[in-house]
């Protein structure tokens, strides 16, 4: 085989991994936090578990913040949330991430 | 669109085709409705797709279906930090028709034609239609409310495939919130490589395919695995945890997978590749004891939603969905010749999949999540305590046999109690047998 085969497989960040996928995006959010119940939450396990990486913590307003744009749509935030605090509903039809391998 | 169907089916996956296939062969009326703007755009899963139900249903459909390559090499790996203990089978005799009804699959690809056989049998698959409700009268489901202008539809009797997030099925109350220790989440990249370097690296004639599983240090010595498949010009590589794990340990999906790549026994089998595609989706594996209810009247529930995945090394989903997708078909033909949806009738469903290897299965290996849970070694220490066994008996040196089996030995009992390991291998053997 050539020597292109040999090179260590490519590095890409979650950023670079998302790039790849296709997103419709909707206007407003699929994933609604309780923002009460996150207020009160020291735990904040949906940072961790996401594997897009659609939780973020604001050090600036205290809170967590949501990109659904880029969400995978696989529900692990809504089972790991000890709380139960996401409301999690379907995108609207059509909308969210589109594999095209799957 | 008419607003009366025989049978509404939610979800156009391996459980709601099936069911979908099967009825409008039978000649009912059967509308499908399904999120994403073709059938198969949401869904993904590791990667091999067993195939006895699909032929039935479609006999040699590899024929014509877009399967990647049929598996005839499986490997079975454990790993510590840097080394590895690999148990590698090839057979043969899976080289010839139905190919031991096991073939890698891309599910955007293959769930597009699965629904469009269902379309050609005379079912309505409407894309894009997300259900938000059921509708129901009483105790009984009447049909779905569809998130579109019109949204309405009433049915007989609705089949729920919905899938592993299971919205609809906990908000009617058939099941609760899973538990993050029975619902395991999966990351996945898909890795292109040309066809000739795919068949060299895993040693594979044209068409045949290899599937690699990885333990222990894969996964940074905590219950789950890693793997890699062969597809025809790509890999599937990815990791699969339980959601309580990665809580309880702080580890984060999306470097997990990044971990095991780098693994050096896992990244020469991936030097020279592109990654075109990074996926997640949740897996139910509580197995028996986890099962929701699974009928009331005017409703069954099938595959993923169903908790239909056998979590012993078997790992096998698909091919239990698209059985509950006949089943549940086979009882609703039955309910309607009888004209009661009642979930008396629908228990029928419930029968033949009790009947069959669907839940024998799952019974048989219903100790399978508990136990994995409580051997806790059997990720961690046990395979580091084997390696350096191994490791030591392997190491050359001028030392005699016997003074080196000695030492050995002693290391490994430091190490690992052999009372605990009998009654741990007694406790694993289900995961395998």
């Amino acid at each position: 085989m050539t020597e292109e085969f040999l090179k260590p497989l490519e590095e890409k960040t979650l950023a670079e991994k998302l790039f790849l996928l296709r997103f419709r995006v909707d206007g407003e959010s699929h994933l609604i936090l309780n923002k009460e119940v996150c207020w009160e939450c020291d735990e904040r396990v949906c940072l961790l578990i996401c594997p897009s990486g659609v939780y973020r913590w604001d050090e600036g307003k205290k809170e967590v913040t949501v990109s659904y744009e880029g969400c995978l749509e696989c529900g692990a935030c809504r089972i790991a949330c000890p709380q139960g605090a996401i409301d999690w509903k379907n995108p609207r039809g059509g909308f969210g991430v589109a594999y095209r391998f799957g | 669109m008419s607003d009366r169907y025989d049978c509404i089916i939610v979800g156009a996956g391996p459980a709601g085709i099936a069911a979908a296939y099967k009825l409008a062969g039978a000649g009912l009326s059967v509308l499908v409705f399904e999120r994403g703007g073709f059938p198969g755009s949401k869904n993904m899963f590791g990667g091999i797709l067993y195939s006895t139900i699909l032929n039935r249903l479609i006999p040699e459909f590899w024929k014509e279906a877009p399967v990647e390559r049929h598996v005839v090499r499986r490997r079975y790996s454990f790993l510590s930090k840097d080394s590895e203990a690999a148990f590698d089978l090839k057979f043969d005799a899976f080289n010839n028709p139905p190919y031991n009804h096991s073939f890698t699959v891309l599910r955007a690809r293959f769930d597009k034609w699965f629904a469009k056989k269902a379309e050609e049998a005379g079912a309505v698959v409407v894309t894009e239609a997300v259900v938000d409700d059921f509708i129901t009268e009483g105790e009984r489901v009447q049909g779905v409310k569809v998130r579109m202008e019109g949204g309405t539809v009433y049915g007989d009797v609705v089949i729920c495939a919905e899938g592993a997030n299971s919205l609809l099925s906990e908000k009617i109350g058939m099941k609760k919130r899973p538990d993050p220790a029975n619902m395991v989440l999966g990351v996945k990249e898909i890795i292109s490589l040309p066809k000739g370097v795919i068949e060299d690296r895993f040693s594979l004639e044209d068409g045949e395919g290899a599937a690699l599983e990885f333990f222990g240090e894969a996964l940074g010595g905590e219950i789950g695995s890693g793997f890699i498949y062969t597809n025809r010009e790509t890999l599937s590589v990815g990791i699969g945890c339980p959601i309580s794990v990665l809580k309880e340990k702080g580890m984060k999906p999306y470097e997990l997978i990044e971990s095991f790549k780098r693994h050096p026994s896992v990244k020469n089998f991936l030097r020279g590749g592109k990654i075109e595609e990074y996926s997640a989706r949740m897996i139910p594996e509580g197995g028996y004891d986890s099962l929701p209810a699974l009928t009331r009247d005017g409703l069954l529930l099938t595959g993923d939603c169903a908790g239909l995945v056998n979590p012993s090394l078997y790992k096998e989903g698909t091919n239990l969905a698209m059985a509950s997708g006949v089943f549940a078909a086979d009882t609703v033909i039955e309910a309607k010749e009888k004209g009661d949806f009642s979930k008396a009738t629908l228990d029928g469903y419930v029968k033949r999949l009790q009947e069959s290897f669907v839940l024998k299965d799952l019974k048989r290996y219903r100790d399978v999540p508990a136990t994995l849970h409580s051997v806790p070694g059997f990720f961690k220490e046990y395979p580091e305590g084997i390696m350096e066994l191994l490791q030591g008996h392997f190491t050359v040196t001028e030392e005699s046999k016997e003074d080196v089996h000695r030492e050995i030995k002693r290391l490994f009992r430091d190490k690992v109690s052999i009372w605990r390991l009998v009654r741990d291998i007694y406790k694993l053997r289900r995961l395998i047998t």
